[in-house]
Order: structure tokens, then C-alpha cells, then sequence
């Protein structure tokens, strides 16, 4: 019933947002973006530049979603989902607008990211992305606790029965996917093949519960987790274990033998936006390379910006470094665009996982 | 002679203050037993000890010549009559009625015998099935009663049953309570602050003041030989002032009031010149009309005002502006013209006053 | 006052609730309803059917879900008003003046709180490296960390906590408003502190019971938060897979089927406590 209630205020809320948008002033950006996207001293500094109020909504792919489809696509100006989560929900939901690219500069962008999101994001001949920051998930590790993890499917191992926490979400099956050797992103276009691999996975998910100590959901539940040591083996952001890192030296973030699921996190335009121009001069704006450089000390991932790197903060690329080489780098399996309809699949899996025993 | 219920130097005390001080009395068996007092005299304080609520802070309780203080109020051959009844709601007429004997364990079929004997004898045959809330005041006076008849105590404890009561049923219950007792030849042990209710349906009578008995007597004894100030005044109407012992012979005492009426009584050896006292003078004392020359007390006075209750009318007369006397107005219809400023003569006999030395 | 100024009047003063009922409780519900019998048939494209609800049937994993969230419901109820009764007694009748006060705002005190906040603090005392566990180990009970968290007793806990004051109040005010001689009159007559109980104290409260225990079954059944956060990996909550359904697997369907069934399920229960207490709902809402 909660749900309900939250969806109905959510709606109505909306919908008096909407009714006050019209009298806002057109110089005000709603952005819907994930925490650390949009740092302070970079919005105070756009203001400066453009007169332009940007107005934060912090998010993550799944309310994105959900907010843009109880509203139509209203609400928001511009929005930043991850590049997988676009033409899918696009084809279902109708919630985007096409990107028109002649208002980016291509020039701030690393070529072969814009290349790959551009095709990621496309949709019915219409692009809808453009790249943003990107990431990795893996491993994150207490070195000395958890040597022996070295792989996702390492998690299962009796060395840490009790000690392990991943996220209840499709980024664990897939990683898991990987791990046993199969390859879940080349049987994303074959139905049969695929429920093959989930069903797999799942009994492999099961059988692995009892080492989990709990499924975490929020990323400072995992961190206090790691922390006090309830939890010395995750699956998670590599940000999250560099600033774990941060603290205790032990505990880092590890690329897993089989690959971390690369992410890319974008920029689209919410279908009924009403300050396009404010959004393209936003993405102009923080692609910049210094700016990009803010973003990437705030936020703890790099950007898709050319030349971004110039002014983050070493010990970040230190540790970037120490997580990275260039094998695994070149390891990295990069979500595709997830077809409308596996998510129902998925779902259930994740759904049979935490009803067992 | 064989005492139902007897109290020896009960004591109660809350805290620092004593509800309940030093009390002692017996009751015969059979008898109605009234305990009459101002409210926060300490009378129902003493009901709830006998009744076993209250734990007496010393003293002894003793029904049938058996001391009761270790046994709880569950077990006690006494139960109780609340001042607002306390009947069952969640329960019929019946069930409320059978509830003790239930709690006994007596056999189905002869509760159903008894109580069906019990509403019989109260003169409500067919109300065993109703609810508590379709009965009327005087309905619920009875079940309540027969509820605790039921169980055969040997003392019934009544707390103020009829205050809620309007006048004219309280007035009919009064002679019907007193004719449930006899009917049943149960202790009854009656507390109350309406003194008309004590008198009209007691043997005897406790008045209660500052958790003392002041006296305990007879309705009569009560009403015309008061012991204390506090009887004279409470039970009962008086005229009462204020006096100084002025002259004195071996007859007679003058005594006169603050505002300079004289008033005769007779001398007894506890009046000495000088000393300052209180009288009381009933209204019903007080002659009204002719002259008598015979009389001990005599004097002229004029009608103030006239309070016509019925039966119970009186006129306010002063005399020369110095003190004002109540007097009844007697219901020959001699007097039911009589207005204000009318001039007649009072008089009553010099021991009919009381008379009550200031004492600390 | 002519009859339409009053009409007037009453429509003013009832058009708050009406607009509110409206608004927020029945179109949404029409809705949800109209969204519940939709099968999406391909993207953008829908049929109306009764697939949905067929979905929860087939599928054990939901049907067990409800079925197991109704039943801890069920038993924190009754275990709630277990723990409930001799509290709301004691405040009510064995408490006077300020004692009394002090101790129904202590009742209130954990719900000055969100929820949110509360169940948190329970995560940090039961923990394995928790409050609790850490002072048994200090205290030399325990040789290794004890984890609290993440099983059925301790949601079970919670939801008691939670629920506690939404029985408490209105057995308090039943209590109340029970006349002490009524108990007095009982022992008098020979009664026994249990058969008191049975017979006077408890069908006095009953509407109080009822309304309490419909208050907090609706309240457990309806919980989101304390069941998802204390039960970890094992909680397995209805309103968490509607929320699941709605909000991370974008079926609206499926979900807005399962809020049907939800309501169903707690009204035929909520039907069935009020049959075998023979209250009825208006009794209930007018006593307490």
C-alpha cells in the first residue's frame, strides 16, 4: 500500500510541479542525475557564466525510469541514466526526446565513447545519448581478509562463508554470468539462450546464499558494512572502494578475473523538457576539461571529457592505477543495450533468489 | 447478644492524613445500620475496609466473632452495594444476578433455580433477559441488590445506593430498601450524607465526623438528645447562636446571645458564668401565636419572611433586629396567611434548647 | 437558515474530505484497477485480461510472499496485543495524575521519530558489531560476535516495537473509560483477578482490541521499511514486491495487480477477525 501511496503523491506532486514550471523562470536547469554529478562550486560557477539555476534531484538508473514514465517524460529538464537503460525504456515507456547533436561540441568528447554511446543509445534512427561519466563494478575487497576472492563466482568459496554482500540487482547476474564462463551480453538477442544462462546463475545464487551476510542497497549500508568488518568480500562500484581506500589501506577496489561490468552514465533529454537550450549549454559546460576534472575529484569516476584527467586529484589516479592495468582495462565488458522484456526474466531470478532458503 | 458485624479501634490512615480514627462499634444481627457524615468524613473509607479494599492501618475487623483482615474481598461474607450500582454491562439481568454464584461453581441448574427465586422475590419475574440499560433507576437498585442477596452474606454493604436517584424515587426506595431488609433479615451496614435517609430507615445510626462516630443512637436519640454540637447541627434543622452564661440560680441559666436576646434554659453542672456556649433550638420547638405566660421563653417578633414548602414551612422572624429565628409554621391552616411584617409571640419550654459549652 | 444556505454549508464543510477521498483515495484506486487487468502485449501495446492476477496464482514465489506476510502480520497482532494489554492496564487503571502522563509519552516518545530513523537505531544496536553483541562479548557471555540481524524474530520485534503504540492507545481509552467498581464489584462477588479479566475487563475492551488489532494488522501488513531493512536477505515482504515490481521492474501491471490482491487479502481478514469477535466496524470506530 506504501507503494501505492508514494506512486499517487509522487504523481500528484508532479503534477503541481508541472502547473509551477510554467511560471518559473526558463532560466532554471532540473536536473535528474546521480549523487556527486553535479557539485556545488560547478553549479555556482555556471550560474556565473549563464545566469542558468541548476535545481539537483538526486537518483539512481531504476527511479529515473520511474519517475520520467509516472510523469510522461515531465518533470525534469535533463536527465542521466546509464547508457543501457535508454533505447529499452525509450521502446516501452516513450519518455525521451532525440538528442540534437549539432548543438554538442563534439570536439570536448573522447571520440570512441561518444562513437559507442551514440550506437548504444540509438533508437528507431534517433540518437538519445551522449556520454558522461563512466565506471566500473567489480570487486571490493579487504586484501588480507579476502585473498583468495579473486573472481565474482569467488564469493561462493568457504574462505568467506558469511562475509560476502552484492547488491540483489541485475549487475550481479551478469557478473556472476561472466564469472562461470558464460557470456550473458552475446545471448541478449536470444530469449531461449538467455533464460538458459539466468536459470543458471540463479542455482548458482542460491546455493551461494548462506555465505551472504546480507544484500546491501544503499551505497553507505555497503560502506559501513566493509567498514566494520561484518562484510570483508563485495560485489560494487570501484568509487566505493577507492574511498574506502581512503581509510583502510586494506580494503580496495579489485577488477575480477572475468572482467568488470563497465557503465557509462549519460545525458538525454527527458520528452517533455522545457529548457532544452539550458541543457545542451549544461553538457558544454561540465565536458569542459577542467570542469570535467571537478567532476571526476567529486564524484570519484572519470568522465568522458577529452582531457578530463588534468587536474584530478593524483591520489585518484593512483588508485585508479592500482585497481587497473592495462589488461584489465582492456577486459572491461561494457553493458549493451538491455532489449525491452529481459528485465521480466531477470526479475523473477531475483525474486526466486531472495524467496529461498 | 450475637454481633453480625463488630469494629475495634479501626484506624486509616493515607499518607499523613487519617481518614479513619479510632472507630469502634458492633452491629447486631439482623438490624439496619446507618452511618451518616458530611462527604470526606471517612465513611466510605470505612465501608471499603470492612468490604476488604482497604487494609485498616490497625484496629480489627470481626464478622460472626471471626476477624476478617487476612481474608481478601473475593472471600469475605460481606459484598457491596456501589454508590453507582456497578452492574455489568457486558452481562443480561440474569447473568449479572448469577455472576457470584457462578464464581462458586455451584451446579448450572441450580443457579438457574436461584436466580429465577432471587427476581421473583424482587418483584422482577421476567426481567432475566434484558440488558442493563433497558432497566429503569429503581430496576437496577434491585438487581444490584439481589445480585449480592444471592450469595447469602452476612453483612450487606450499601454505599449511598439511591444519590443518584430522583427525589420521588428515592423517597419510595427508602421504604422499599427497608422492606427488602427485613424481608431478607440481613445485616445492612448503610452509608450516607442525606440524613433523612438514616433516620427514616435505621435501627440505628452513626454519625461520622472527621473519621470519629460523634454518637451512635436511635434515629429518636440522634434527633432529640444530640450529644455533640456537630449531631445537633448536622441531624436535623436548628436555630443556633452564639451565647454567654449571664445569670444563674440553681433552676435556671440565662444565657445571652452576641446580639442580646435572652434565652432560659436549665442549669446543669457543667454552665458557669461567664462561659460562652452554643445553643440549638429545633424550629418545631418554637411555639407560635398567643401569649403564654406560663412559658420559660417568651418573646414578640415580626415576620421577616415566610418559606412555604408544604409540610415543611417556615417563617424567618427577628426580633428588634437582633437575631433571626427560624420557626415552623404548624399545618392547621391558622397560619397560612401569615406575611412579613406580621407581629407575633414565641415561646418554648427552657430544656428544649441544647445548650453546648465551647470546648477545644 | 434557509434549507439551501444549509445545504451550502454542508457542502462546503465536507468538500476537504470529499476532494481528498476523491483525489487522492478512489480515482487512484480506479486507476490502479484499470492498470491491474492491462497485459502488456509488446512495447506500447496492451490487451486487457486477467494475466496479471493469473501471474500471482502460477507463480508459488508471490503467492507464498503474501501468504507468509499475512501470517507474520496475523501473529504481530496478536503478539502485539499480548504485550499491549497488561501495559494500556497498567496506565490506565493502576497509574493516576502525572505518573500516568509521563508514562503514555514514553509510549510516544519512539514516534517522535521517523521511521526510518528508529529502525536504523535497531540495526545499530543488533548488528553483529553492534551495541549488544559488543557488551555480551565485554561482559565475557559470549566468546564471538552474535549477528541479530536479518532473521524472522528480529522483524518479528520490530514490527511489535513499531506497532506497539497503535494498540496501546485505544485499549488505554477502553480501559479508561471502564468504571473501577465494575472490577471491584466483580472481586466483591467472589471473582477471581482471571475471571475478571475474562468476564468484565476484556469484554469491556473489546472494541478497543478490535480496532487496536485492526489498526495494527493494517499498519504490519502494509510495512515496508522495518521488514526490508531488519530481515536483509531474508525478508520476504508483500509490500516490497510491489514496490519491486513498481519501481525497479517498471511492471505496473503486475504490481498494481498485486496492491488489489494485497486489499483483498487484508479486508477478507479484517471481515473475518470482526465475524469471530462479533463486533462490526461501526461499533468499533464509535467506542474508541
Amino acid at each position: 500500500m506504501k507503494a501505492i501511496k508514494k506512486l499517487t503523491t509522487g504523481a500528484v506532486s508532479a503534477a503541481i510541479l508541472l502547473g509551477a514550471s510554467q511560471f518559473a523562470s526558463a532560466e532554471t536547469l532540473r536536473l535528474l542525475t546521480w549523487g556527486g554529478y553535479a557539485p556545488d562550486e560547478v553549479i555556482a560557477q555556471f550560474k556565473a557564466e549563464t545566469g542558468i539555476d541548476v535545481e539537483v534531484t538526486k537518483s539512481n538508473n531504476e527511479d529515473m525510469i520511474s519517475k520520467l514514465r509516472a510523469t510522461g517524460g515531465s518533470g525534469f529538464d535533463l536527465a542521466q541514466p546509464s547508457q543501457d537503460r535508454i533505447s529499452g525504456a525509450q521502446a516501452e515507456f516513450d519518455i525521451y526526446k532525440p538528442i540534437d547533436l549539432s548543438k554538442i561540441d563534439n570536439s570536448l568528447f573522447i571520440d570512441s565513447m561518444l562513437e559507442a554511446t551514440k550506437n548504444t543509445t540509438m533508437f528507431d534512427g534517433d540518437v538519445y545519448g551522449v556520454p558522461h561519466i563512466w565506471g566500473t563494478s567489480g570487486l571490493v575487497l579487504d586484501t588480507k581478509m579476502a585473498a583468495s576472492v579473486k573472481d565474482y563466482a569467488d564469493l561462493c568459496s568457504a574462505d568467506v562463508a558469511g562475509k560476502v554482500s552484492y547488491r540483489l540487482k541485475r549487475p550481479t547476474l551478469i557478473g556472476f554470468a561472466f564469472s562461470m564462463g558464460l557470456d550473458p551480453f552475446a545471448a541478449y538477442g536470444d530469449t531461449a539462450k538467455y533464460q538458459d544462462i539466468i536459470n543458471q546463475v540463479t542455482d548458482k545464487l542460491i546455493s551461494c546464499k548462506a555465505n551472504v551476510k546480507t544484500y546491501w542497497s544503499g551505497g553507505d549500508a555497503l560502506m559501513n558494512l566493509l567498514r566494520s568488518g561484518e562484510a570483508t568480500a563485495a560485489m560494487a562500484w570501484d568509487t566505493g572502494g577507492w574511498k574506502l581506500n581512503k581509510e583502510l589501506p586494506n580494503v580496495t577496489f579489485v577488477a575480477p578475473t572475468s572482467g568488470a561490468l563497465g557503465w557509462i552514465d549519460t545525458f538525454v533529454l527527458p520528452r517533455k523538457t522545457k529548457a532544452e537550450d539550458a541543457a545542451y549549454k549544461w553538457i558544454n559546460f561540465v565536458m569542459q576539461p577542467k570542469i570535467a576534472s571537478m567532476i571526476t575529484n567529486v564524484a570519484g569516476n572519470f568522465t568522458a571529457s577529452k582531457g578530463g584527467d588534468v587536474e584530478v586529484d593524483p591520489e585518484l589516479q593512483k588508485r585508479f592505477k592500482a585497481s587497473f592495468s592495462q589488461a584489465d582495462i582492456d577486459n572491461i565488458k561494457w553493458y549493451p543495450t538491455v532489449p525491452a522484456g529481459l528485465e521480466t526474466m531477470e526479475g523473477k531470478a531475483l525474486d526466486r533468489i531472495n524467496a529461498a532458503k | 447478644m450475637s454481633c453480625d458485624l463488630e469494629c475495634q479501634h479501626l484506624v486509616k490512615q493515607f499518607d499523613k492524613f487519617t481518614a479513619v480514627d479510632d472507630v469502634s462499634f458492633s452491629i447486631p444481627k439482623g438490624s439496619f445500620f446507618s452511618i451518616l457524615g458530611p462527604s470526606g468524613c471517612g465513611k466510605t473509607t470505612l465501608l471499603r475496609m470492612i468490604a476488604g479494599f482497604y487494609e485498616p492501618t490497625s484496629g480489627d475487623i470481626k464478622i460472626k466473632g471471626k476477624s476478617v483482615l487476612s481474608t481478601p474481598p473475593n472471600k469475605r461474607p460481606v459484598n457491596l452495594v456501589f454508590q453507582h450500582l456497578a452492574l455489568f454491562p457486558m452481562m443480561s439481568v440474569a447473568e449479572n444476578i448469577a455472576y457470584g454464584l457462578r464464581r462458586r461453581k455451584v451446579a448450572k441448574a441450580e443457579i438457574d433455580q436461584r436466580v429465577k427465586d432471587s427476581l421473583e422475590r424482587i418483584g422482577l419475574p421476567d426481567a432475566g433477559s434484558k440488558r442493563i440499560d433497558q432497566l429503569s433507576g429503581g430496576q437496577k437498585q434491585r438487581i444490584a441488590i439481589a445480585r449480592c442477596m444471592i450469595l447469602n452474606p452476612s453483612v450487606l454493604l450499601l454505599d449511598e445506593p439511591l444519590g443518584a436517584l430522583d427525589l420521588k424515587l428515592r423517597e419510595h426506595m427508602k421504604v422499599e430498601l427497608k422492606q427488602l431488609q427485613s424481608q431478607f433479615d440481613t445485616t445492612f451496614v448503610y452509608i450516607t450524607h442525606d440524613q433523612s435517609e438514616a433516620l427514616v430507615m435505621s435501627d440505628q445510626v452513626a454519625v461520622m465526623n472527621h473519621g470519629r462516630f460523634e454518637q451512635v443512637g436511635t434515629p429518636q436519640e440522634l434527633y432529640y438528645e444530640p450529644q455533640t454540637p456537630f449531631v445537633a447541627d448536622f441531624v436535623g434543622e436548628s436555630n443556633h447562636w452564639e451565647a454567654t452564661v449571664s445569670v444563674q440560680d440553681s433552676q435556671r441559666t440565662t444565657l445571652t446571645t452576641t446580639s442580646g436576646l435572652s434565652i432560659q434554659t436549665q442549669t446543669t453542672s457543667n454552665l458557669e458564668i461567664g462561659q460562652t456556649v452554643n445553643i440549638y433550638l429545633r424550629p418545631e420547638s418554637i411555639t407560635l401565636g398567643q401569649e403564654q405566660t406560663t412559658a420559660d421563653n417568651q418573646l414578640q417578633a415580626s415576620v421577616k419572611s415566610v418559606l412555604f414548602d408544604g409540610a415543611k414551612s417556615r417563617a424567618i422572624m427577628t426580633n428588634n433586629d437582633a437575631e433571626e429565628i427560624i420557626v415552623s409554621l404548624p399545618q392547621t391552616g391558622e397560619f397560612s396567611d401569615l406575611k412579613a411584617g406580621d407581629k407575633l409571640s414565641l415561646s418554648w419550654r427552657a430544656d428544649i434548647a441544647k445548650v453546648f459549652t465551647n470546648q477545644a | 437558515m434557509n434549507s439551501s444556505q444549509t445545504r451550502l454549508t454542508l457542502i462546503l464543510l465536507l468538500s476537504p474530505f470529499l476532494l481528498w477521498l476523491g483525489l487522492l483515495v478512489i480515482i487512484p484506486h480506479i486507476d490502479m484497477f484499470f492498470l491491474s487487468i492491462r497485459e502488456k502485449v509488446a512495447p506500447r501495446t496492451y490487451e486487457t485480461s486477467l494475466a496479471n492476477y493469473a501471474e500471482f496464482f502460477t507463480e508459488p514465489f508471490y503467492w507464498n510472499t503474501l501468504a507468509r506476510t499475512a501470517f507474520m502480520s496475523i501473529l504481530a497482532t496478536v503478539l502485539t496485543l499480548i504485550i499491549a494489554f497488561p501495559v494500556a492496564y497498567y496506565i490506565a487503571k493502576m497509574l493516576r495524575g502525572k505518573t500516568k502522563s509521563i508514562l503514555f509519552l514514553l509510549c510516544l516518545l519512539p514516534f517522535w521519530v521517523s521511521e526510518l530513523v528508529r529502525t536504523f537505531g535497531w540495526m545499530i544496536l543488533l548488528r553483529e558489531t553492534g551495541v549488544i553483541s559488543s557488551s555480551l562479548q565485554w561482559l565475557g557471555l559470549i566468546d564471538g560476535p552474535i549477528e541479530f540481524l536479518y532473521n524472522d524474530v528480529t522483524v518479528m520485534m520490530g514490527l511489535i516495537y513499531t506497532s506497539m503504540l497503535f494498540m496501546v492507545v485505544p485499549l488505554v481509552s477502553t480501559l479508561d473509560s471502564l468504571d473501577d467498581s465494575l472490577i471491584e464489584a466483580g472481586y466483591d462477588l467472589g471473582g477471581s483477578k482471571l475471571s475478571i479479566l475474562k468476564e468484565i475487563v476484556i469484554p469491556h475492551s473489546m472494541p478497543g482490541i478490535i480496532s487496536g488489532c485492526i489498526v495494527v494488522f493494517m499498519l504490519t501488513l502494509g510495512n515496508y521499511l522495518t521488514p526490508i531493512l531488519l530481515g536483509g536477505k531474508s525478508s520476504m515482504w508483500f509490500t516490497g514486491q510491489i514496490y519491486t515490481q513498481f519501481i525497479t521492474r517498471f511492471n505496473w501491471e503486475l504490481g498494481a495487480a498485486f496492491c488489489f490482491l494485497l486489499l483483498i487479502v487484508s479486508s477478507t481478514i479484517v471481515w473475518l477477525g470482526l465475524k469471530l469477535s462479533g463486533q462490526t466496524l461501526a461499533s468499533t470506530v464509535a467506542k474508541s
